[in-house]
């Protein structure tokens, strides 16, 4: 056994020749993000997560073999962005609805999702129609999710070694589809080791999901206090003045707002240094004042939606973003991968309630229009911030709220970033 | 069965029942003990493969930018008339089902479709109805298609032209039996081939790394896959000098001690296989395949052509060897050079048509032939492919150090504005760079050059390129995947007229990303051309952006948010 001396980041690191980049960097305490990537496999490749630069051309680390003089990057600002690019791709490409998802916190992709902190995709969602494939004996595949990373391609086999999933068609289309007679012959351990093998929700096991409470969930239970840093604060005129808050829930469920309560007798210190101007809390309508911050939650599914955000726009210095629905559309969106005719048809027309030979849908001119789809505030304005949970914790918003108003520092603690 | 033999099979139930059924997916994957889905997987990789009912003729028409540009909407709807079909659509017609494609190598003679891959080229409404007639009468396609031989516009003077000069059989093989391989080797060298399907890869250089593995077999491949858009040159030196190409492959295989190569043919060039088939027999009669080729003892060799099924990426040289495997054409991991690790886990050669005709040439005409001819670094000839806007769309070999402008003018092309150079893989040119020289020191050059006038659509090339991009794609990794189907949706916006300046920066940092951590050159040079035509073509660009109230930065299409809505509400009334 022979060892190579290679550079990561500028620091000398020694590991086996040949072995994994990716577990050569863990042993000199260098984490590497990976999805794909399985310590006994020939890597796949297929995820790119873990990209880093190697004497100065990107590659994928878990492709790499380590070699004597070798100059690896992996933390260099560009490449931070670059990895959270790639997730936030798989965000995008997929319909990952984390609140209801049943692999959220426990899924890989999510943490890396918090790991890079991400909190709001760069890239637009491409709500695409999923399907989700309950034929199988015990398994589910929800195709939502799948990042088509092929671990369990290579992985899940039958006892007499034939292959139960396999991608299936190609370019956008490309899918990671399963074989029900071979499925059919999983036990159900092996079925249950295939939806641990993913890194994602897409492979459950019917009867299987929900098991583990919130908190008791893989990475809930990440003890160690791990902060990501917030936006850098934009300088504000230091002034004793209480600062006014407005805040309004467009195409969300109230909880977000629920939440903002939920802080307790700390709401009472929170008074001494913001007032509210339009806000359901207040119950005050109009903006009656120009504002220093003003906190959305949903996203816009209507034309009044979109009026009121772009009144918010005009009345308030900062625009946040609070939760799932505002940030990219949330549970709203689930509706996106449908057309607008086929929702309504079956809330209306279709429904199990709706009268029989009911044609009307209920419209009329003082009723808002209903969006082709559910839009994420920053597609309509510009939005400062973003604070994702679905709903995000009451003292995280306040503490943000009053980091962005204040310049105060805080930084949050891992466990509290939550897309759940 | 073998493994290797599952595309020629898949062609084989495709061909005799017009798709590939659950019951001939269940036999097969019986036959090679594999589960049914791995052989779907394959299938639904390459679309010439179907697995519903198809009507006794499958009609391709090619999408690509130049058949758009010349009347493509225009004969799509002719089809569906004289058919009674609608795109994509099975089971609607015992006779026809329809088909669109991407470039079908006939960029020279479009619109142009395959029939039952014959080749139909320069339609037109009236052309369509004929033919759609005569198929219905129960003509045979044998006599009522094209001829798809693309003409050869330019050469350059006699003691200059390199590859459309004189051939016969063995022109370059005789030459082999007074040299050592070695010897070979260095003039190959000593002539600075390079790789002529886009990397330009050194081609000594990888037949010596082939020649010291040690692989127990080894293989040499021609790469006939030619499926960047506006290239059609691998067609044409296979159509005119087959043999000239399949010399090369020979003297590849003398210097590297394979014993078995591939020709892999698009499925799109399946009217060439009985040339090259024949070709191949001939080779044999003469004993210039087989064993002891030219009397040399032990120096055997032998070709088969392998008919690809639809898949672009398959011209890469990692996913042609999968597809040559039986496997999804996808790209493998760059850990190893396929003359350290290619077909079934053997040293490989695989080298572009072209690169092998070359070599062949200059085995034939010696190295101070070849040396007199190009620039410093680009030495003899390049055969190019041209279509577009130009009078005389074609072949021209051309020799290295043309410049951009003297081809314009050979060509007659009129108003040229953008400059498509390579395929939408390459670069794009606007009118300041037709002074450039095509040549390594300065444009390099894969072989196909697009010519765009001044009256074409900027947003309507890109999108064209970049669905091409998005559909083409191995489906394999995330960037490329995912990233093109993005870059789709920012193009959506420019055409839509609600683009800021932000969307156009963002569309060139998207597309740096993707292109750094792609794992093959598709991925890799997909955003290309879009990066280069935001700056190369600001003007255009500066036009379609909208400037927008500052807080307001985003621009939002209400009209069309709402028109779902609106005309829903009508309707049900
Ligand atoms: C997406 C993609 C498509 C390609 N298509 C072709 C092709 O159609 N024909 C070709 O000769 N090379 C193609 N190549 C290049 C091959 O990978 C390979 O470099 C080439 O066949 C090597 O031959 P050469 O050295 O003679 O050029 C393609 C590469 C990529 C990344
Ligand atoms: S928990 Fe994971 S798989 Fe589930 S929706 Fe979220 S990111 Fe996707
Ligand atoms: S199902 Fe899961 S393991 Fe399989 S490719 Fe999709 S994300 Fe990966
Ligand atoms: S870059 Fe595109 S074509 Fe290449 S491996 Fe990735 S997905 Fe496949
Ligand atoms: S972990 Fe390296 S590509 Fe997925």
């Amino acid at each position: 056994m022979k060892n190579s001396s290679f550079k990561i980041d500028g620091r000398v690191c020694t590991a086996e020749t040949g072995s994994n980049l990716i577990e050569a960097a863990k042993q000199n305490g260098i984490f590497i993000p990976t999805l794909c990537h399985f310590k006994h496999l020939d890597p796949l490749g297929t995820c790119r997560v873990c990209t880093v630069k190697l004497n100065g051309r990107d590659i994928a680390g878990c492709t790499v073999r380590v070699a004597d003089g070798m100059e690896i990057e992996v933390n260099t600002p560009e490449l931070l962005d670059t990895r959270k690019a790639i997730i936030e791709m798989m965000f995008v490409e997929g319909n990952h609805f984390c609140p209801s998802c049943e692999k959220s916190g426990d899924c890989q992709m999510q943490n890396l999702g918090y790991e890079t902190g991400i909190k709001y995709t760069r890239f637009p969602h491409l709500f695409i129609d999923r399907i989700t494939d309950a034929r199988p004996e015990r398994i589910v595949v929800n195709q939502n999710r799948c990042i088509k990373c092929k671990r369990c391609i290579e992985e899940v086999k039958t006892f007499d070694g034939y292959k139960v999933f396999y991608s299936i068609n190609k370019g956008n289309k490309t899918l990671v589809s399963i074989d029900y007679e071979q499925e059919a012959k999983l036990s159900e351990l092996q079925a249950v080791r295939a939806m641990h093998i993913c890194p994602t929700g897409s492979i459950l096991v019917k009867g299987k999901s929900f098991s583990k409470p919130f908190g008791d969930r893989q990475f809930d239970a990440i003890t160690e206090e791990k902060s990501m840093s917030l936006n850098p604060v934009k300088k504000q005129r230091a002034t004793t003045k209480k600062k006014i808050v407005a805040t309004t829930s467009l195409a969300g469920c109230f909880g977000c707002h629920m939440s903002m309560l939920d802080i307790d007798l700390g709401i009472l210190d929170l008074f001494e240094v913001i007032e509210f101007n339009k806000t359901p809390i207040t119950d005050i309508k109009n903006f009656t004042k120009h504002c220093d911050i003003g906190l959305i939650e949903g996203g816009c599914s209507n034309t009044q939606n979109i009026e009121v955000l772009r009144e918010f726009r005009k009345n308030c210095d900062i625009l946040v973003s609070v939760g799932e629905c505002a940030i990219w559309g949330g549970l709203p969106a689930m509706r996106n991968t449908f057309s607008l005719e086929e929702c309504l048809r079956e809330s209306y027309l279709d429904s199990m309630t709706s009268e029989e030979n009911e044609t009307i849908i209920p419209n009329h001119e003082d009723i808002p229009k209903i969006l082709n789809n559910v839009y994420a505030n920053h597609e309509i304005v510009k939005i400062d911030y973003h604070i994702p949970g679905c709903p995000p914790d009451a003292n995280y918003i306040w503490n943000v709220v009053k980091n962005i108003l204040f310049q105060e520092e805080y930084s949050i603690a891992h466990p509290k970033y939550k897309y759940d | 069965m073998k493994r290797t033999g599952l595309l020629n099979k898949l062609w084989e139930f495709q061909n005799k029942f017009g798709y590939i059924s659950d019951n001939a997916i269940a036999q097969i994957a019986q036959k090679l003990s594999v589960s049914k889905i791995e052989i779907e997987g394959v299938v639904s990789f390459y679309h010439f493969f179907h697995r519903q009912p198809t009507g006794k003729y499958i009609i391709y028409l090619n999408n690509s930018i130049v058949a758009e540009f010349k009347g493509f909407q225009e004969i799509k709807a002719a089809f569906e008339k004289e058919t009674g079909c609608t795109f994509g659509c099975y089971g609607e017609n015992p006779l026809f089902t329809l088909f669109e494609t991407s470039c079908i190598g006939l960029s020279d003679q479009e619109p142009a479709a395959l029939i039952n891959f014959f080749p139909f080229t320069n339609l037109t409404p009236e052309k369509v109805k004929t033919i759609i007639q005569q198929l219905k009468n129960g003509n045979s396609l044998r006599f009522i298609s094209s001829n798809p031989t693309s003409k050869i516009q330019y050469l350059p003077p006699e003691d200059k032209t390199i590859f459309y000069r004189k051939y016969e059989m063995g022109i370059a093989l005789k030459k082999l039996k007074n040299h050592t391989p070695d010897e070979v080797l260095n003039l190959i060298s000593a002539a600075n081939l390079e790789g002529r399907g886009g990397a330009f890869f050194p081609t000594a250089k990888k037949w010596k790394s082939s020649k010291e593995s040690s692989t127990s077999k080894k293989y040499i491949i021609c790469n006939a896959d030619e499926g960047e858009p506006g290239t059609f040159k691998d067609k044409s030196l296979l159509n005119n000098l087959s043999g000239l190409v399949i010399e090369g492959m020979i003297v590849a295989a003398y210097i590297s001690g394979a014993a078995n190569g591939f020709i892999y043919l698009r499925a799109e060039y399946m009217y060439l296989l009985e040339k090259i088939e024949n070709t191949l027999r001939e080779f044999q009669e003469n004993n210039l395949l087989g064993n002891d080729i030219l009397g040399i003892p032990k120096f055997n060799f032998n070709i088969q052509i392998q008919v690809g099924a639809g898949a672009y990426i398959c011209g890469e040289e990692s996913a042609l060897i999968e597809s040559l495997e039986g496997k999804r054409g996808e790209a493998r991991i760059k850990k190893y050079y396929p003359t350290e690790y290619g077909y079934l886990g053997c040293s490989t050669i695989v080298n572009n048509v072209e690169t092998f005709a070359m070599a062949a040439r200059i085995i034939e005409l010696g190295i101070h032939f070849i040396s007199t001819i190009g620039t410093k670094e680009s030495k003899g000839t390049k055969v190019l492919s041209i279509s577009g806007d130009v009078a005389k769309p074609g072949i021209y070999e051309i020799e290295w150090g043309m410049t951009v402008k003297e081809i314009l003018h050979l060509c007659q092309a009129t108003s040229p504005h953008f400059v498509q150079i390579s395929g939408p893989s390459g670069i794009c040119i606007n009118n300041t760079e037709f002074d450039r020289k095509i040549c390594k020191e300065d444009l390099i050059c894969a072989g196909s050059i697009m010519v765009f006038n001044n009256f074409r659509s900027i947003t309507k090339i890109l999108e064209n390129y970049t669905k091409f991009f998005k559909e083409e794609s191995c489906g394999v990794c995330t960037p490329c995947r995912a990233g093109n189907q993005i870059l789709h949706e920012k193009i959506k916006k420019i055409k839509k007229g609600i683009c800021t300046s932000k969307d156009l920066e963002e569309i060139k940092e998207w597309g740096k990303i993707i292109k750094l951590t792609s794992r093959c050159g598709l991925g890799q040079f997909s955003a290309n051309t879009l990066i280069m035509a935001l700056d190369k073509f600001e003007g255009y660009f500066n036009q379609k952006i909208i400037k927008t109230n500052e807080n307001l930065n985003v621009e939002f299409d209400m009209e069309a948010a709402v028109y779902n809505y609106d005309s829903l509400i009508k309707d049900t009334q």
